[in-house]
């Protein structure tokens, strides 16, 4: 069991809020993603489940029990760091054995949970290496093999990946993610990057000042964002938000595109433009245009599009796939 | 030309460090010089350098006036016992000051440093008084009270310094892998600080083993340590300087060679947070 609910839970640094009120129901198996710009409060949030921070007010729930007070090493749960935090002076097998040994099990069993650990994540072979003989992708799944073996109601996982080059992240987004379908326990995930945060999480948490800007499903958010922080936020690349007469004549203070939901025309259309830029990927076109009276517009087309730059086009939205927003922000279709 | 000129430029600095470590070194050399020369080659005018009848009296007979073991057991147990106890305090210390700091720390660090500004003579009666009434005068407790009070600020200045170096994050999977405070000092952050521990304990060992002050003022013979075995060759007769320097270079001589041995871990020490 794992679930773990946080009622207006609230940090303050001195005069600072870093964390203003927040709710938030993760139930026992639930991949959840924190995601949000820097500063906005997610590593923060993880280390007070955690319990590495004390709340300023509000509670932790761990699986319906009051843990606001409890310590981190009582809390059961797990945390793997963004800088790995291994034991530089003990070898691989020390640092996945040190929970067990602070549990008091016994030397057969803790070789043997050992063993099974490392096999799972190809560490075996390196068993009686130090930290700093390994690659950084292997210390990656040492710092995982550590927190798996000991069992935790969850797992907590502070940017795991953001150490890592760009090819080995993709390759350990796969693992965590295999990981979870097999362990079946509760992972809270923070991340910046908000493509981790679509492709790993059951659901994900949209952090902004501080606050939970949304929380859903991936597609929930992509397809139905709640207001213009979540709607920028998530998507690569990013939706294109227009104000002035054509959101107004939709009855709206802004409207939002997202760069697939429009079409392309060289003859006639709603929006005349002009190509700045198109960047041919083989399987999409992004392209950067001018609209007239509107401004700097992205648009992504399947496949290869012969566009060049200053050629004339028209952008047409399509209306089902709109996004408006009022004054405030907040969506209003 | 620019190749010679930092040629030259080396040359005058090699230059200039011999003469300033030969400047250093030389009243140790001459009180080891002095050791082996008469009385009355001691005190010749002029000087005599290297050019004296060499012999070994002055040993023999130091060795024949006073047990130079006796005070050299109390210097061994004085400077690491002292060191020890001063440890299992400090290490707590540091860990509280560098990982759980409070608004206060600063200014705590600052208030043990203070504490090392201030001349001991001032307090020499309070204390003095208050080691009679306790009955600890000339007893190895109370030396070593003082000598472990004395070094305490440096020990826990030192630690804190090499403490601040350690990523918290290390610590925090410690408590996340459930372990208490006392696990978390003693398996993974001592493990960590060794080097630093080491060359911190060394320091304070060399100026335990130095200090002179406290132990002639508070030990006479039972408790008393190898600098109270170096005073009492300028007792009243007046100074042989022969039979002082032999003493002088008996007593200094294991600190010595255990900081030749180990001058790589002390310039660590004595450097460590200065660069990063």
């Amino acid at each position: 069991m794992g679930s773990i609910q946080l009622k207006s839970v609230r940090k303050s640094f001195g005069a600072v809020n870093v964390i203003n009120g927040v709710d938030l129901d993760i139930k026992n198996g639930e991949f959840a993603v924190f995601v949000g710009p820097s500063g906005c409060g997610k590593s923060t949030l993880l280390r007070l489940i955690a319990g590495l921070e004390d709340v300023t007010s509000g509670e932790v729930l761990i699986d319906g029990k009051d843990a606001t007070t409890v310590g981190p090493s009582k809390r059961g749960l797990a945390m793997v760091f963004q800088s790995y935090a291994l034991y530089p002076h003990m070898s691989v097998r020390g640092n996945i054995a040190f929970a067990l040994k602070m549990a008091g099990e016994k030397a057969d069993v803790i070789e043997q949970k050992v063993r099974k650990a490392a096999g799972t994540l190809n560490l075996t072979d390196y068993l009686d290496r130090k930290p700093r003989q390994l690659s950084g992708g292997q210390r990656q799944r040492v710092a995982i093999g550590r927190a798996i073996v000991r069992e935790p109601k969850a797992f907590l996982f502070d940017e795991p990946l953001s150490n890592l080059d760009a090819a080995l992240r993709v390759q350990m987004r796969v693992e965590i993610g295999e990981l979870h379908n097999v362990l079946k326990t509760t992972m809270i995930y923070v991340t910046h990057d908000q493509v981790e945060a679509m492709t790993m999480a059951d659901k994900i948490v949209v952090l902004d000042r501080g606050s939970v800007a949304q929380v859903g499903s991936p597609l929930d958010l992509y397809n139905r964002p709640n207001g213009l922080f979540v709607a920028g936020f998530i998507g690569s690349p990013t939706m294109n938000m227009i104000r002035g007469a054509p959101a107004e004549k939709r009855g709206a203070a802004t409207i939002g595109i997202r760069p697939e939901h429009a079409d392309i025309s060289t003859t006639a259309g709603e929006w005349p433009a002009k190509v700045r830029l198109a960047e041919h990927l083989g399987s999409d076109t992004f392209v950067h245009a001018d609209a007239e009276g509107i401004g700097a517009l992205t648009l992504r087309l399947e496949g290869e599009a012969p566009l060049k730059p200053d050629q004339r086009i028209f952008v047409t939205p399509r209306e089902a796939n709109l996004h408006k927003f009022d004054k405030e922000g907040r969506r209003i279709n | 030309m620019a190749m010679k000129q930092s040629v030259g430029k080396r040359a005058g600095v090699t230059i200039l460090a011999w003469v300033v470590a030969f400047l250093i070194f030389f009243p140790i050399l001459w009180t080891f010089l002095t050791s082996f020369k008469s009385e009355l080659d001691a005190i010749a005018m002029p000087p005599k350098f290297l050019f004296f009848n060499w012999t070994l009296e002055n040993y023999a007979e130091v060795q024949q006036r006073s047990n130079y073991l006796h005070y050299a057991f109390n210097s061994i147990v004085l400077s690491i016992g002292a060191n020890v106890v001063g440890l299992l305090i400090a290490v707590p210390a540091a860990w509280s000051m560098a990982f759980a700091p409070t608004k206060r720390t600063k200014d705590v660090l600052m208030w043990m440093l203070s504490t090392k500004m201030m001349p001991a003579v001032g307090v020499l009666v309070p204390i003095y008084l208050l080691f009679r009434d306790l009955h600890l005068l000339d007893s190895l407790w109370g030396i070593g009270l003082v000598l472990m009070l004395l070094n305490l600020p440096i020990l826990i200045w030192m630690l804190y310094t090499y403490f601040k170096e350690i990523p918290v994050d290390i610590l925090e999977a410690a408590r996340m892998d459930g372990a208490s405070l006392l696990n978390e000092i003693l398996y993974v952050l001592t493990p960590m600080a060794v080097p630093g521990i080491a060359s911190t304990m060394l320091l304070a060992i060399i100026l335990s083993w130095n200090e002179a002050f406290w132990t002639l003022n508070l030990a006479t013979s039972n408790a008393a340590p190898l600098t109270a075995f170096i005073a009492s060759y300028s007792a009243p007769e007046g100074f042989f300087w022969a039979k002082l320097s032999a003493a002088s270079t008996l007593a200094i001589a294991p600190i010595l060679i255990l900081g030749w041995f180990s001058q790589k871990q002390l310039v660590r020490g004595l450097t460590f947070g200065a660069v990063k």
